[in-house]
């Protein structure tokens, strides 16, 4: 599978329509990262519907101007990592504990059912999952302010 | 907006139930700072501050519910208005103003979803509201609304990925919008998504939707059982953290030991009262004797014995006391470990495969292990050191206070400090040993991982890779503990120091006063010595911070199973089975492995006595469904039953009885065959476990084994291999004759010939069960009544199997895949000739 011969475009369903070397369209296709967390930017796949693998791509920017922005943009619109920069208050030390974060994508409130919902990533990171399986991300721990270290020192 | 004064002509012809059929849903601005909602006809009241809610007339109000749920007591009132329940639970107190104007006058809202967030993904409020002519939505606080009024075509596409859900509306030509919100808000989402399909097939029709039946919670639309007004899955959500005085409520373990705690810290108390007497004796031995004896009058011989004799036997009570102390302390520290483990190991066991899924067994080990002795030596032994701690200190005070209290004065120098010291070391080391708690735990699930899987490791020749990775989580102890010790060690000292210091001040005052002859040299000695007990009764009180932190840490970590409340709980009105027949209805099923969606909208109806076969992809939840069924976990979303009763109203230890589960990785016990078999029964007898094993075909195999049904099968079962492992777990679901049977892959790991002997018993023996098998061998499941293909969490087709050939399929292709590879693999050996 190469990186080039094939056409990829956004129909009026807002679907993405991929058409490889063998002429046929798939409608719905989706691209996923294959490495969400530890290099997300290497190695993405284009995969239909039934998830079935259509396309290999190395790097996004191995790829023409415009199917690279489709890909960039239906990424965004899949992904949510929140990256939260403060812990403003947790409810409690004990969990399930409801905690006030700040994130890169605005205020939130989340619910932590236990503290092995916390996932160690390198690097002082850390992958935390609310009790409805929305992953928040903090990227440096020792990076964030006092109190919000404080709160989190607790739950590790 | 109406007015309130406006109000009065509608409320005037008020009628208790008028509202049910159609209602309009008014937010009015009520003076001092109130807010209502109206519905047509009918004034809901609420009061912002004391959660008070009103019913009726704005003039006369009646109180209708106080502190409780305004929404349930409505529908109480009235049970057909579950649908204005539904539509209103958790609607935006601030009501947007303009939403009014967007409204007709006899508009009605049914569904709503308030979104979390926005078009970009960012955190933000929105709202989509279904009414009975159009949806109306927006998808930010500052976005415009947009309303779409039914027409043909219009429809909304529902999905999730990684926690996030989207609604796409779409018509024959293409997206008309779409908006994102978190799956906590799922449920809304799904009665957005079905009101709206009803309303707008109502509105092009012209046939008034059906109204829903009664018995279906208002939050979820699970059905209830009547008089059960919990809904069993939306009780759930709740999420109180537990209270953090955990430490009291460890009392409920000591309680029934309170006898013995009593007698312990009576005991205690004598025994150090009698090491006070010694001190006491030697005041007057002083004064009274050596002094005068010194200043050259004769030594009185009497009260040298009597004095001598004192501190003989004071010295002999302490000893007596303190051997009865500790022993009943010690005696009374085991039995309530015991109860403390055995209860916290009940209650795990209890806990549903959810929990388990999200914990590691090292992790749980430490805490039913190491965690829980350490709460019961504090709670028998410090606890008591220091109750006595406290009342020997103030025992010892009133002395030093009675001898002289100039000097009692200076003693309590040093004590504001240790208690400002105690309690600024008291939150740091909490902290630190919960952190060593986890670390330690860490330790543990290393060995819970590696040792089980050593096989694996050896194969891969990766010891070293996993000595390091041990010493990595030691490591992490190593610097845990550290930590902890670089503050306790300051600590300790440092109380120490101010003692010493204390003594200091003591001898120099002391002297002083015996230089003015205030005091005598006796009344210095024995005050000296006392205070060398009340300082080390300090001194051991003040230590008593890290053991009682040590504690408070370990009962949180216990407390947070002992508080887990099983996510398939016990019914609370239950339902009894009385004769099961074994029908199986699975309706609407929807089901998430935490935000990975497994199974949606999933049907099935099995009849007793009937043998269904499930067969799809590797991956396509079939073994999930069973587990629903089996109730392992509780649906997300629609309901099983079991002839007709949801399995959520059953108690769940009488209903698994009912079924015979063969699983997919057959797990024995370390125990004997016999043993193994009997698992499920056992006061099973002999003829029917190797009536059982006959049935399975694995009595054979048993005689061959050297002590046959008494041979040990090894840690998991390890000694076996696989495909006599997965006979003898048959052997298990078939002896407690179940009324369910499932077969997980039953017979995936035996060869061909000894499947189809199996296969041949199990035909006997499925008559009359309801039998639910999955196999990827399809030739396996020729004797089923009906086969069920699923593919990625739905059921794709159903019939039987020449019907599904006939049909060519998703079962076709299964199907033909499979014979092709049988005839790719007869076929070979004649073209390699
Ligand atoms: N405990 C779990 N947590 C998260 N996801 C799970 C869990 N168990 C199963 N899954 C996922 O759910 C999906 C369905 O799994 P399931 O075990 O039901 O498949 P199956 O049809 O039985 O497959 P097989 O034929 O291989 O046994 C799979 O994609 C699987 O990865
Ligand atoms: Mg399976």
């Amino acid at each position: 599978m190469t990186t080039s011969n094939f056409t990829l475009i956004r129909n009026a369903f807002g679907q993405l329509v991929f058409t490889g070397t063998d002429g046929e369209a798939h409608e719905g296709v989706v691209p996923v990262r294959a490495f969400a967390i530890t290099a997300p930017d290497e190695g993405l796949a284009l995969v239909n519907s039934h998830g079935k693998e259509l396309l290999w791509i190395e790097r996004l920017t191995d790829l023409a101007e415009g199917p690279r922005e489709l890909i960039r943009e239906e990424l965004a619109s899949r992904e949510f990592m929140p990256v939260i920069s403060r812990i403003r208050h947790v409810s409690s030390f004990a969990t399930p504990s409801t905690w006030d974060v700040e994130t890169d994508r605005g205020n939130a409130r989340l619910v932590l059912k236990g503290e092995d919902d916390i996932r160690r990533l390198a690097q002082n990171a850390l992958l935390i999952a609310d009790s409805h399986g929305v992953q928040y991300m903090i990227r440096d721990r020792r990076a964030l302010d006092k109190a919000s270290r404080k709160f989190l020192e607790r739950f590790l | 907006m109406p007015e309130p004064g406006n109000l009065r002509g509608s409320v005037n012809a008020w009628e208790e139930n008028a509202f049910i059929t159609s209602f309009r849903v008014f937010p009015i601005q009520l003076p001092r700072g109130r807010t209502a909602l109206l519905f047509r006809g009918t004034l809901l009241c609420k009061v912002k501050s004391t959660r008070n809610f009103y019913f009726g007339s704005p003039a006369g109000a009646k109180i209708i519910s106080q502190n409780s749920d305004p929404l349930r007591e409505i529908s109480r009132r009235c049970p057909q208005s579950a649908s204005l329940t539904t539509a209103l639970q958790g609607l935006p107190e601030d009501w947007p103003a303009e939403l009014d104007a967007l409204l007709a006058a006899d508009e009605t809202i049914l569904a709503h979803l308030e979104l979390d967030l926005d078009k970009a993904l960012r955190f933000a409020r929105g709202l989509i509201l279904v009414t009975n002519r159009q949806l109306l939505a927006r998808s930010g606080e500052e976005a415009a609304w947009q309303a779409f009024p039914y027409r043909n075509g219009l429809h909304l596409q529902r999905r999730d990925h990684a926690g996030v859900a989207s609604l796409e509306l779409l018509d024959t030509t293409g997206q008309l919008a779409r908006w994102r919100h978190t799956l906590g808000r799922d449920t809304n989402a799904r009665q957005v998504l079905d009101h709206f399909e009803q309303q707008r097939d109502a509105a092009l029709t012209g046939q008034p939707v059906e109204a829903p039946p009664a018995s279906i919670c208002a939050r979820c639309g699970a059905p209830l059982v009547p008089g059960q007004d919990d809904c069993p899955s939306c009780a759930k959500e709740l999420y109180t953290p537990p209270s953090t005085w955990t430490l009291f409520r460890l009392w409920r373990f000591a309680r029934p030991y309170r006898g013995q705690l009593l007698a312990g810290f009576i005991l205690t108390l004598i025994s150090t009262a009698a090491t006070l007497v010694a001190p006491y004796m030697t005041m007057p031995l002083m004064d009274e004797v050596l002094i005068p004896y010194q200043n050259g009058q004769p030594l009185d011989t009497g009260k040298v014995y009597f004095y001598l004799g004192g501190l003989l036997g004071s010295a002999l009570l302490a000893w007596g006391l303190g051997w009865a102390k500790t022993y009943i302390l010690a005696l009374v520290s085991e039995r309530l470990g015991a109860d403390l483990r055995s209860q916290t190991y009940e209650h795990l066991l209890k806990l549903s495969l959810e929990y388990f899924g999200g914990k590691r067994t090292g992790d749980l080990m430490a805490r039913i292990g190491s965690e829980s002795d350490r709460i019961c030596v504090f709670l028998s032994l410090y606890l008591l050191d220091f109750a006595t701690d406290v009342l020997m200190i103030t025992m010892t005070a009133v002395i030093l206070v009675s001898i002289n209290p100039w000097l009692a004065a200076v003693t309590l120098i040093p004590l504001p400090f240790i208690v400002w010291l105690i309690h600024v070391v008291r939150d740091k080391l909490r902290h630190g040993f919960e952190q060593i708690d986890r670390v330690w735990s860490g330790v543990t699930s290393v060995l819970a991982d590696t040792i089980p899987g050593i096989r694996v490791v050896k194969a891969f020749a990766q010891e070293k890779r996993e000595t390091n990775r041990f010493k990595e989580a030691n490591q992490r102890n190593l610097e845990a503990n550290d930590r902890v010790n670089r503050l306790w060690s300051l600590f300790s000292p440092t109380i120490t120091l101010l003692t010493e210091v204390g003594l200091l001040i003591v001898w120099a005052l002391g002297i002083w006063l015996v230089t003015k002859s205030q005091v005598t040299v006796g009344t210095l000695a024995a005050f000296l010595a006392y205070i060398g007990r009340f300082y080390t009764r300090l001194d051991s009180m003040s230590r008593i911070v890290s053991h009682t932190q040590k504690a408070a840490s370990g009962a949180k970590r216990i407390f947070d199973i002992l508080d887990h409340v099983s996510s398939v709980p016990d019914p609370v009105k239950p339902q009894h089975l009385t004769q099961v027949e074994g029908g199986i209805t699975v309706e609407r099923v929807g089901f998430r492995y935490g935000n990975r969606t497994v199974l949606r909208g999933v049907d099935l109806k099995i009849n007793p006595g009937e043998m269904i076969g499930l067969v799809g992809h590797s991956g396509s939840g079939k073994s999930t469904l069973v587990n629903l069924i089996c109730r392992f976990y509780d649906v997300g979303e629609g309901a099983i039953c079991i002839d007709g009763v949801d399995v959520r109203n059953i108690p769940v230890s009488e209903y698994r009885k009912h079924i015979g589960l063969v699983l997919q990785e057959p797990f024995l016990f370390f125990g004997t065959i016999a043993e193994n078999i009997a698992y499920g029964k056992p006061d099973a007898s002999r003829e029917e476990i190797v009536a059982a094993a006959r049935a399975a075909h694995a009595h054979e195999f048993i005689l061959r084994l050297p002590h046959g049904y008494d041979s040990l099968v090894g840690e998991r079962g390890q000694a076996l291999s696989g495909g006599e492992r997965q006979r003898i777990s048959i052997a298990r679901a078939l002896l407690i004759d179940p009324k369910i049977l499932i077969l997980d892959e039953a017979t995936s790991a035996v060869d061909t010939e000894t499947e189809l002997e199996i296969q041949g018993a199990l035909d006997n023996l499925i008559k009359g069960r309801t039998t639910i098998a999955i196999a990827h061998r399809l030739s396996t499941l020729r004797k089923a009544d009906r086969l069920v293909v699923m593919d990625r969490g739905v059921v794709v087709e159903e019939g039987q199997h020449d019907e599904l050939i006939a049909k060519e399929g998703a079962y076709y292709r299964l199907y033909t895949a499979q014979t092709k590879q049988l005839d790719e693999q007869l076929a070979r050996p004649e073209s390699e000739e």
